[in-house]
C-alpha cells in the first residue's frame, strides 16, 4: 500500500474549491475497498484488495498466474459478485451500476472469445448489438473503424474460426474499441502476438492513453508493464503487495551506482569512504548501493582522489528489481 | 431525433458520472435481432430444421408406396399413439400435416427445442462469449429474455417447417379438397388449411414448457453439450414416465401429457378441455422454470 494518499478517492482533503468543473470520483477511475472473493470450496482468490486507479493513467496490474488478477477484473466488470468489500468503477458502485458504467468501458478479459461460424465483422456487429446504448445507425461504420484500428480491415470478412490466435486477440481488442471508452480493461492483451504485434498493441495503448482513456492493463510480463505504464500494482496470492507510480515503485528498489575506471581498487575505497554500501569490484567496473549524499559530491571525491573515471552512472532499478525486493522471490513463482 | 438533440445529449452525458449516451428503447431490440440471426445461421440449427423437414417427406413417400395400388392404408382406428390421421392421407394430402405434427411432437420437435434451449446460455458460457455479451453490457435479464424469445421463435419455426413441408408433400403426392373431421362432418379445404395453421400454432405453444425447462438447465452449467443432453434426457424420461399407468396421479403435471390434444381441433365442434389444460400447463412451466432460470442467471458468478 505504497501511496494511498496521492490518488485516493477521499476528496475532502484535496482543495475542493479549486476544481469546480470536476465531479467526485473523476480522479479515481477504479477504486476498491477491502474487495474480497472467496470461491465456493473456500479458496480465497482475492483478499482485501484496496486498489486505486487514477484517471488518465496507464495502469499495469501485475502478478504471476493465479494471483487473483482475473478474479479482480471479473469483479470490476460485474461478472462475479464479491464476497465482501466494494468496488467503484467510473465513480459508481459495481456491479449495481453495470448498465451505466459498462457502456463506457471496453474490456478484453482472459483472451478473446468469438463465434467461430461468424465472420470477424459479424462478431463485432453482434457484440455491438448487445450494448443497448450503441446506436444501430452508426454500427457498421464503428465496426469498420474498429477493425481498421487493429489492422484487421482486410480479414474482416473471414470466418473467425480461421483466425490465428493473434488475429483473434486483435478482434477482441476491436470489440473493446467499438465505442469511445473512458476506461479500457485489457487482460493480457499481447498474449499470442508476435513481437511486431506486441509493439503495435503497445503503440495502440499509448495512443488511446494520449486521447485521455484510462487503460488498465494486466500482465505477467514485467517489461511490458514497464514500457507502457505510468502506474502499477503488484498482486501475489490474492493480496495487493504494492501500488503506485512506476517511477516510484522502481525507485523503491534503489538503483546501483556504476563507476567504470581503470583504478578500480582506489575507486572502491573512495566509494566506501563516501558511505556507499555493498561495493563490488568487477575488473574495471565498480558497483555499489549509492550513498544518501549528493552523487555529484561522490564524483568530486573520486576525482579528488585521482581516480580516473571513465563512466559514472546510476543504473535505474527495473520494476523486476522492485518486485524481487518486495517479495523476496522470483516473479515467475505461481501463487 | 434531430442532430441537435443528439449533440446536446452526448455533451450532457460526457462529463456527468451518471449520464449515459442517449439510447432509444428500440435499440434494445438490436440484441434480439442479432440473436435470431446468430441462431438461425448456425449450422446445427439448420441441420435440425432439415431433419424436421425430412420427416413429412418420409411419411408421405411411405404412405404413397403403401397405397400405390389404390387401396387405403390399413383399416386402423385410433392406433397406439395419437389420432388416426394417417389412414386419411391417401384421401386428402392435408392430413399429412396433422400426421407429421403428431409424429414429430412426441420426440423430434421437443428434442430440437431442447438442443437449442439447452445451448442458449450454456453454449455462450462454454465458448466464453457470455462474458463479452455481459460486459457489452447486454444485461442479464435482457439477455435471458432475448434467449427465451429466440427459443420460442425456434419452436414456431420448427413447427412451421414440419407443417409447410407436410403441406407441400401432401399436395404433391395426394389429392386435396374437402376433408372430413374426426367427428365425421365435412369442412372445406380453406377451413381445413385454417385448422392446420391453428394446429401448428398449438403445437408450437406445446413446446413452450420444454423451452423454459431447457433454458433453466442451460443456466445451471457451463457446458453446452451437458445442458443439451440433460434437457433431452429429461424429455425422454418424462415421455417414459407418462406411459407408466401407476403414475397416473402425477401424469397430468408432465409437460408432455396433453400434447396430442391438438387433434381435438379437428373435432366438430372443437373439444377445448384438454387444449386449455395443455396451454395452461405450458404457461405454468414457462412461469416456474423461467423464474428459476432468472433467479439462477442473475446471481451466478460468470467464471467461464
Amino acid at each position: 500500500m505504497a501511496e494511498p494518499s496521492a490518488t485516493g478517492p477521499e476528496r475532502p482533503g484535496r482543495a475542493p474549491e479549486r476544481e469546480p468543473a470536476r465531479e467526485g470520483g473523476e480522479d479515481a477511475v477504479i477504486a476498491t475497498r477491502g474487495l474480497t472473493k472467496r470461491y465456493r470450496g473456500g479458496q480465497l482468490a482475492v483478499d482485501g484488495l484496496d486498489l486505486t486507479v487514477p484517471a488518465g493513467s496507464v495502469f499495469g496490474f501485475l502478478g504471476p498466474n493465479g494471483s487473483g488478477k482475473t478474479t479482480t477484473i471479473r469483479m470490476l466488470m460485474g461478472l462475479i459478485e464479491p464476497t465482501s468489500g466494494s468496488a467503484r468503477v467510473l465513480g459508481l458502485p459495481m456491479p449495481r451500476a453495470s448498465r451505466t458504467v459498462l457502456p463506457r468501458v471496453g474490456a478484453l478479459i482472459e483472451g478473446p472469445a468469438l463465434y467461430g461460424f461468424l465472420s470477424g465483422r459479424d462478431n463485432l456487429l453482434r457484440y455491438d448489438a448487445a450494448d443497448p446504448t450503441a446506436d444501430p445507425r452508426t454500427r457498421r461504420e464503428r465496426v469498420a473503424a474498429a477493425l481498421d484500428r487493429v489492422g484487421l480491415a482486410a480479414a474482416g470478412g473471414k470466418k473467425a474460426k480461421a483466425y490465428s490466435l493473434g488475429m483473434k486477440q486483435r478482434l477482441g481488442l476491436a470489440a473493446a474499441l467499438l465505442q469511445p471508452r473512458r476506461l479500457l480493461v485489457l487482460d493480457e492483451p499481447t498474449n499470442g502476438l508476435d513481437p511486431q504485434g506486441m509493439r503495435e498493441i503497445r503503440t495502440l495503448v499509448r495512443e488511446l492513453a494520449s486521447d485521455g482513456t484510462t487503460v488498465f492493463l494486466s500482465s505477467h510480463l514485467l517489461d511490458e508493464i514497464e514500457q507502457v505504464c505510468t502506474h502499477a500494482a503488484v498482486m501475489a496470492q490474492g493480496r495487493l503487495i504494492t501500488q503506485g507510480a512506476v517511477a516510484d515503485l522502481a525507485a523503491g528498489a534503489r538503483g546501483r551506482l556504476v563507476v567504470t575506471t581503470p583504478d578500480a581498487g582506489d575507486a572502491a575505497r573512495v566509494l566506501k569512504e563516501q558511505g556507499a554500501a555493498d561495493v563490488v569490484v568487477d575488473e574495471d567496473r565498480v558497483t555499489a548501493e549509492p550513498p544518501e549524499r549528493d552523487l555529484a559530491e561522490v564524483n568530486a571525491a573520486l576525482v579528488a582522489a585521482r581516480v580516473r573515471v571513465r563512466g559514472f552512472t546510476l543504473e535505474r532499478a527495473s520494476l523486476e528489481d522492485a518486485f524481487v525486493a518486495l517479495t523476496g522471490e522470483g516473479f515467475d513463482v505461481a501463487g | 431525433m434531430s442532430r441537435a438533440d443528439v449533440r446536446a445529449e452526448t455533451e450532457g452525458a460526457a462529463p456527468g458520472r451518471g449520464g449515459t449516451r442517449s439510447p432509444s428503447p428500440l435499440w434494445s431490440l438490436g440484441l434480439l435481432r442479432s440473436e435470431l440471426l446468430t441462431t438461425f445461421r448456425r449450422w446445427r440449427t439448420l441441420a435440425l430444421l432439415a431433419v424436421l423437414a425430412a420427416v413429412p417427406v418420409l411419411v408421405g413417400i411411405a404412405v404413397r408406396i403403401e397405397t400405390g395400388d389404390g387401396s387405403s392404408l390399413g383399416g386402423g382406428g385410433g392406433g397406439g399413439e395419437g389420432p388416426a390421421f394417417i389412414s386419411q392421407i391417401s384421401n386428402n394430402g392435408l392430413f399429412l400435416v396433422f400426421t407429421a405434427l403428431a409424429a414429430t411432437l412426441p420426440f423430434f420437435l421437443p428434442m430440437a427445442v431442447g438442443v437449442v434451449a439447452g445451448d442458449a446460455i450454456a453454449g455462450e458460457a462454454s465458448a466464453g462469449t457470455l462474458r463479452y455479451l455481459l460486459v457489452a453490457p447486454a444485461g442479464r435479464t435482457r439477455l435471458l429474455l432475448t434467449k427465451y424469445a429466440t427459443v420460442i421463435a425456434f419452436c414456431l419455426a420448427a413447427t412451421l417447417v414440419v407443417a409447410v413441408s407436410a403441406l407441400a408433400v401432401g399436395a404433391l403426392l395426394f389429392p386435396v379438397g374437402d376433408l372430413i373431421t374426426i367427428s365425421g362432418t365435412r369442412i372445406g379445404y380453406a377451413e381445413g388449411l385454417g385448422r392446420a395453421l391453428l394446429i401448428a400454432l398449438v403445437v408450437a405453444a406445446s413446446l413452450v414448457g420444454v423451452a423454459a425447462l431447457g433454458l433453466f438447465v442451460s443456466t445451471l452449467t457451463g457446458s453446452g453439450i451437458a445442458a443439451m443432453a440433460t434437457t433431452v434426457g429429461l424429455l425422454i424420461t418424462v415421455q417414459i414416465l407418462d406411459q407408466i399407468p401407476q403414475l397416473d396421479a402425477l401424469q397430468p403435471y408432465f409437460f408432455s401429457h396433453y400434447w396430442l390434444s391438438f387433434a381435438d381441433l379437428m373435432r366438430e365442434p372443437v373439444y377445448w378441455d384438454d387444449l386449455v389444460k395443455n396451454l395452461g400447463l405450458q404457461a405454468l412451466y414457462a412461469a416456474v422454470f423461467g423464474s428459476a432460470a432468472w433467479a439462477r442467471f442473475t446471481t451466478r458468478d460468470i467464471t467461464a
